[in-house]
């Protein structure tokens, strides 16, 4: 190399390769940059299947599909009678974390255990609530943040969720378009969770409960 | 990896008489084929959303440069530091520094098929690391020292009963038999490493432009656990991952597990946007994205280009008779079946991978799966012309096809010729009309298969006999 050639870095001969890849040999220009940007920003869809069934039938249904249990509370108020059914029906621990917005719930004269912290590696139960949920699929859609903690849907065996009905949203586009309305930007982490985690990798034979939860419950509330 | 591309003919022929491997394949048609028609079935306009599909991708690679500077420029914005390698050892040396310069000792793997492709493993543990895959496929393929077989299912050539015999002598636990126990004991293994390593790393799915986002889908939840629990996360991703918008992600989603595992979604779609916040409980303080060429830029500027559509879905591979047969192994690289015969030689050079672009019988059942519309068994033929362009075929393939060229366009000579080989053909033919073995060079072809014998006359014959009435 002469002295006073630009030093190519890795960056600019990769670009530099796509550009003569695709015949241009040049960057976008300003023009088509901005008019790039402007597509960008509308964030056009893709063609949209039929999705005329009624969202909270659909929910159910797919929530099943999934494996994922439901059932209703009509307030916040009864989700702790409806989380000691749940678990004592399967002989499950009682005690365990959640996020802090439930934690003023009435565990306790449920006779639950559940304590508004972050989840060790030790808890069984999880209990959460959710963003969103996505109707087509049967989806949690939860975002990170100080007080939704990623790993309380994700390490103990049983995780719980409290999804009002209220939040049910048609697509996962329908989800985004909710965020953007009332979060300034994205968290950390968006995650999509349908059901309790699976693998097939042993003879292509369905098993549930490898790396993360192996039950997924969730509690409607409201109507 | 290394490339084993070139043995294709023998190793197919030691898979095809395998009887273990033939019992695991035997799952492929039943549980994935069949399967998918009825996932695909849900969607009123799947063809729609397939072209559509093939449009977005076709157009992000049309604008690679803008988009990848603009995911750059968002991810950056977030706190993501981003890395360009040029090649895959560029790539594993980068991800070593970063390895290094944070102090990592372990790291939890997601699979990801480009680390396949640099063999990163192998590289960071050399280099002090020590590395844990955690998807469970790859986690029995690691523990077993073996290479995957298949771009989703790594291990689908191993039977329950060879995972219970490896994970007694691995574990020193008591050998279980039952695939739901043998999971459950993985999770246990796994577990504890999820909860001490210092970093994850993973592949891409997706980079989304718009966002600076890069995404993953996983359904056992490695991917989730990779990018939260560690305080490092590193993610590689070939160039043409990126696509402009998180909508894009979605609506293609809906063709890729459907496709790949016959589900409507799989259970968990992580889309991360640089490290840990102000506040936040759990995520990484470092968040690495590394950003791969390695070869892609080539196979951009080439009659390949379709090729870099491919969501690696696995369908074309589910759906191929070559790899429902001969499995993943024989095609000697990270990507079998219809794709692997692409991009293998595409990657690797054509010289590398001679047998891969014939290694299809052109039934087109990937093309036609394909929710991308990559037709496949056209680049395939492409490549046949790339290695006859440049004499790379055997000289008894090429002899012969220039001494059919010269009769095909003799039409008496043709007609004599063709009517002596039907008629040998027919002699040769057993009482089922099969030729069990063929003469010469062709014998190799009979090897493994019959050939259906022909009828004894030739099809100018018969035409020209109903003509006569
Ligand atoms: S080529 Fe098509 S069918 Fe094959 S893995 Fe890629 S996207 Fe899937």
């Amino acid at each position: 190399m002469n002295p006073g050639e630009p030093v190519m870095s890795a960056r600019d001969n990769i670009l530099a390769r796509i550009r003569t890849a695709l015949g241009r040999n040049e960057p976008l220009d300003a023009q088509q940059s901005a008019d790039m940007r402007t597509k960008l920003r509308m964030h056009p869809r893709g063609p949209q299947p039929d999705m005329s069934w009624d969202l909270l039938e659909r929910f159910r249904e797919r929530c099943t599909i999934l494996s994922t249990t439901v059932d209703e509370a009509v307030n916040l108020g009864e989700v702790p009678a409806a989380v000691a059914r749940y678990l004592s029906e399967r002989q499950l621990p009682v005690a365990g974390a959640c996020w802090p917005e439930f934690g003023a719930l009435p565990w306790s004269p449920a006779g639950l255990g559940i304590e508004a912290r972050a989840v060790t590696g030790d808890d069984r139960l999880g209990i959460t609530g959710t963003f969103c949920a996505v109707a087509e699929t049967g989806t949690l859609m939860l975002l990170s943040g100080p007080d939704t903690h990623p790993a309380t849907s994700l390490l103990p065996e049983t995780h719980i969720a409290i999804v009002p009905v209220s939040r049910l949203v048609r697509s996962m586009e329908d989800g985004w378009d909710l965020l953007r309305r009332e979060k300034e930007r994205l968290p950390r982490q968006v995650a999509f969770v349908s059901g309790p985690s699976r693998t097939a990798d042993i003879e292509l034979t369905l098993v549930l409960g490898i790396h993360g939860p192996t039950r997924v419950h969730v509690v409607l509330v409201g109507d | 990896m290394e490339l084993r591309a070139r043995s294709f003919r023998q190793r197919a022929a030691e898979s095809l008489a395998n009887p273990h491997l033939r019992k695991a394949l035997s799952n492929l048609r039943s549980r994935m084929v069949v399967g998918r028609v009825a996932s695909v079935g849900e969607l009123d306009n799947f063809e729609d959303i397939r072209e559509a599909a093939r449009q977005v991708r076709d157009n992000a690679l049309e604008h690679l440069d803008f988009l990848l500077e603009e995911f750059e420029r968002n991810a950056s914005a977030r706190g993501a530091r981003v890395h360009w390698a040029e090649t895959s050892e560029d790539m594993n040396r980068i991800v070593l520094e970063i390895a290094r310069a944070a102090g990592v000792r372990k790291a939890i793997k997601s699979k990801s098929m480009l680390g396949e492709e640099s063999g990163l493993n192998k590289y960071l543990q050399a280099g002090g690391v020590e590395v844990r895959e955690t998807d469970l496929g790859e986690y029995i393929i690691e523990q077993s020292g073996d290479t995957p077989s298949h771009i989703i299912a790594p291990a689908i050539h191993r039977t329950k009963d060879e995972v219970a015999d490896l994970f007694e002598q691995r574990h020193g636990r008591a050998r279980k038999t039952d695939i739901s126990e043998l999971t459950r004991e993985a999770r246990e293994m796994l577990r504890p490493h999820f909860l001490t390593a210092d970093m994850g790393i993973t592949g891409a799915n997706f980079l989304v432009a718009e966002t600076g986002t890069t995404m993953i889908v996983t359904n056992e939840g490695n991917g989730r656990m990779s990018t939260t629990m560690p305080r490092v996360h590193v993610a590689i991703a070939g160039i043409e991952k990126v696509l402009p918008t998180l909508e894009d992600v979605s609506f293609i989603l809906r063709l890729l597990t459907r496709s790949a595992t016959a589900q409507s979604i799989s259970n968990y779609l992580s889309f991360t946007t640089g490290p840990k916040q102000a506040g936040d409980t759990d995520g990484p303080e470092e968040f690495h994205i590394v950003i791969v060429d390695s070869g892609r830029t080539r196979v951009l500027g080439s009659e390949l280009r379709e090729a870099l559509r491919c969501i690696r879905c696995g369908a074309c591979m589910n759906h191929c008779p070559v790899y429902q047969n001969v499995g993943g192994h024989p095609y000697g690289w990270v990507y079998p079946g219809p794709i692997g015969s692409v991009l293998t030689p595409a990657y690797a050079g054509v010289e590398n991978a001679l047998d891969l672009p014939h290694a299809a019988t052109m039934c087109n059942q990937c093309g036609v799966v394909c929710p991308v519309k990559i037709p496949l068994p056209d680049l395939m033929r492409k490549l046949r012309e790339r290695q006859f362009e440049r004499d790379l075929r055997p000289w008894s393939e090429r002899t012969g096809l220039k001494l059919w060229a010269w009769a095909a366009t003799r039409p008496a000579v043709y007609a004599a010729l063709t009517r002596i080989a039907a008629r040998v053909g027919r002699a040769m033919g057993g009482r089922d009309g099969a030729i069990r073995s063929l003469p010469g060079g062709a014998g190799a072809w009979t090897a493994q298969r019959d050939m259906p014998a022909p009828a004894g006359r030739t099809f100018r014959e018969l035409y020209a006999a109903r003509k006569r009435g």
